[in-house]
This record gives structure tokens, sequence and C-alpha cells, in this order.
């Protein structure tokens, strides 16, 4: 069971970096009429979401955000021992993005620089395994960047992801202290369930060909290429209103610890009707649930840390618990406590 | 439990009519994704029941539905 606790380990601060392009779902996607857009944006929530331009990758995004925390909480770059970059949307095939940034960010040699490919999990398995590496006594401090131009990955002339997704980056750093207490993690994959959001072609398995970057009509008018993300959003829907409420469950229980006392509930924000629907089920209380789709759309790993950073801003202070819970792509879930004691939180960056 | 159902679905669904058990609800004009999500969250929220697909997928009728319901809570 890949069930986790750590203690006097946490979150010391949170910066974030958007595009300023910003994109109106209801009256800039011309492959649809206004009305369709319209009932669209009813649905999931989502007004407006940020765009990058062709120049601008998710490392860029996530550089933004780690100079602004570096420079603004005044850390010394030798002390970061660790730099993990998670994403589905990297520089390049190869090398890691992460060594490329451990060197623009003028980190030490001596820093381990790794990319995760996970998606809208990435942020808690990635702070899991910041907690995890932090347990060692030679690592001080770990930068964890999220970040992701999903806009890039997914064809705007289909109905179920053309509205979504939004690109976005942070950096969270990662430190000792004996005033963070425990944490507890919970992370389950579900490999049978691949297929609900991928990108065919492109990969080693079916390797690109002029036909995959072909755009063609699918079910219910979705147009889309092999080359560009798919998504099963039924299938999504019965996994996460099936699977989140019992990780959730699960995760008071390993704690110790009952809804009511935790402060704060971050989800990942997939989209306003599964996020309301699980509002609904697990009782929660509205004021205790933080939304940024609205203005970010679905930014897969970035969704996290950007709803602390961009609704948490003043509301938190002092010892809190905040339970996070991150479920998709993979289909992979990761669900965690976390006391959380004053963090420093970055004002959004635009590029 | 299928009058108070059929209300409830008359609404979510959005029909101007009142549904009735034997609607084939794949042939309502505006059946859609959006629709089946309606039905499907609709349910487990009700009921407590999250209908699989493939379940689903062989129902017909609104009574098909209720029949699932009815055998699964």
């Amino acid at each position: 069971m890949a069930n986790f606790t750590y203690n006097n380990i946490g979150i010391a601060g949170l910066a974030a970096a958007v595009p300023k392009h910003i994109y109106r779902n209801l009256t800039d996607n011309k492959n649809f009429t206004e009305e369709d857009a319209a009932a669209i944006v009813d649905k999931t929530g989502i007004l407006e979401r940020r765009v990058a331009d062709a120049a601008t990758c998710a490392s860029d995004l996530c550089y933004t955000a780690s100079e602004q925390l570096i420079n603004e909480m005044g850390i010394d770059r030798n002390e970061i021992d660790v730099l993990i970059f998670v994403s589905q949307t990297p520089d390049f095939r190869m090398p890691a993005t992460g060594i490329i940034l451990q060197h623009r960010l003028n980190l030490p040699k001596s820093c381990l620089a790794f990319d995760v490919n996970l998606g809208c999990s990435g942020f808690v398995i990635g702070l899991n395994m910041a907690y995890s590496l932090l347990q060692q006594d030679s690592i001080r401090k770990v930068l964890l960047l999220n970040g992701e131009t999903r806009t890039k990955v997914y064809s705007f002339k289909d109905r179920q992801t053309g509205f979504l997704f939004g690109d976005a980056g942070t950096a969270c750093l990662v430190d000792k202290n004996d005033k963070y207490g425990p944490s507890w993690f919970m992370l389950d994959s579900d490999g049978a369930k691949s297929d609900y959001i991928s990108i065919k072609s492109g990969g080693y398995r079916n390797p690109s060909t002029p036909d995959s970057f072909i755009e063609r009509e699918h079910e219910n008018g979705r147009v889309y290429s092999d080359e560009q993300g798919y998504m099963d959003g039924a299938g999504v829907f019965e996994f996460v209103i099936t699977e989140v409420p019992k990780s959730i469950k699960k995760i008071l229980q390993f704690a110790g610890s009952e809804k009511e006392e935790v402060d704060f509930f971050v989800f990942h924000q997939a989209n306003k009707f599964m996020n309301e629907h699980l509002n609904r089920k697990l009782k929660l209380e509205e004021g205790k649930v933080p939304f940024s789709l609205q203005k970010f759309g679905n930014t897969s790993s970035v969704s996290i840390p950007i709803t602390i950073v961009s609704e948490l801003n003043g509301k938190l202070s002092g010892a809190q618990k905040v339970l996070i819970s991150g479920f998709g792509v993979g289909l992979s879930l990761g669900t965690a406590i976390l006391n959380i004691d004053n963090p420093w939180l970055g004002e959004l960056s635009e590029i | 439990m299928e009058a108070k159902f059929l209300e409830q679905f008359t609404e979510l669904l959005e029909r101007e009519t009142p549904v009735t058990l034997e609607d084939v609800f794949r042939e309502y004009d505006n059946w859609d994704s959006l629709a089946y999500l309606s039905v499907i969250s609709f349910v487990d929220e009700e009921y407590g029941i999250v209908i699989p697909r493939e379940e689903f997928g062989k129902m017909k009728t609104i009574k098909d539905i209720i029949t699932f319901i009815a055998a699964n809570s």
C-alpha cells in the first residue's frame, strides 16, 4: 500500500506564473456557436484560461515562478539540493527539462534534478517525493516545479476538451522545520484505465506519421488528430466520483482526523460540474473548498498549487490542516493531509 | 419512488413535458454527453449508486434506470 507519513517536513513557500494572454471561452472559440460555448461554460464553470504563445514552454512559466520565489523569499540557491520538474509538456523528449532548469536557475551542480511524467495527480505525488527525499540528513531544500502548456496538447475543435485546459507553472519550496508536524499521503494507480486520457501518437509505441497529424471527426462532432489529447470524459467522471471520496475517507482515517478538523480542501480543478459533485457527495462546507478554475481552467498538475496561491493568499494563518487531492491521467490518484504553517505565497506573475 | 424520480428527471433533463417510464431517453432532442453526466451525478447523489458505463449503455428507457437503482440499492 502506497501510504506515507512524515514529520516536520512542509511547504515553506509557493509562487505561480501564467501567460498574460487571457482566452475567453464564451466568445473566443470560433469553432463553436456562442450558444454551444455558453452551454459548455455553464457546466464546466471555466470562463477563461491562460494561453501560452508558441515561444513559451511550461519550463519558462516555472522559471519565472522560481525566480520570484527564490528572490522574494531570500533563498540561498546553494541550499536547494533537489529540483523536481513535473510536466507532460517538457521542452524536449531528452534531456530532462529539470536539468536544463537547474542550470537556468543557477542551482549548484550538486543538485539532483529530474522530470516526472504525471498530470493531474502530479503535485501530490511530486510533493510526496520531495518529502521522502527530505528525510535524508543531507537534503536541505527541495524545489518542486509543476508546469503545463495543456492548450498546446488539446484540440480547440473538440467539444469535450476544447474549453477546459489552461497553461500555468508553479514553484513550491519544501524544507524541514519543527513547526510542520505530521503529514500523510496515499497514492494510487489504475493502469487498466490508461486509455481514458491519452495522446495516441508521437511516442515509441505509435511513432508520428504524416497521417497522425490529420484532424479527424470522431463521435459527437469531436475533431482532433492522433497527436492531440483524447479524453473519455464520462469514464474519468465515473472514476473520480467513485474513487476520490473513498480516498478522502481513507486518508482521514489514516491520519486519525475528522473532516471537520480540516481547514481547507484543495482539489485538482477538473471542471465545476465534477468538483461540485465531489463537494456535495463529501458534504464539505463551501468556504473550505477554494476554486480557481473559473480563471485558469484545468491546468493539470498545476491546479492545486495555483489554487493555493490565487485563492488562499491572506487566508492561511498559523498552523492549519489542508487536504489536497489530485486525480486524472494515468489514471492516477494522490491524496494528502498536510500541516501548513504560514507558507510564503507570491503574487501571481504574468509573462 | 417512481413518481418522485419521474418528477426529478423531468427537471434534470429540462423536459417541457413530464417524462414517462416508457420514454427512450436517448431519443430526447436535448440528450447529449452533458445530459448523461447529469444523470450519473443525480443517481449518485440521490441513491449513492454510480451506474457503470457498460450498464448504462444497456439501458433504453427511464424504467430501465429505475429498475437498476432498485436492484442495486
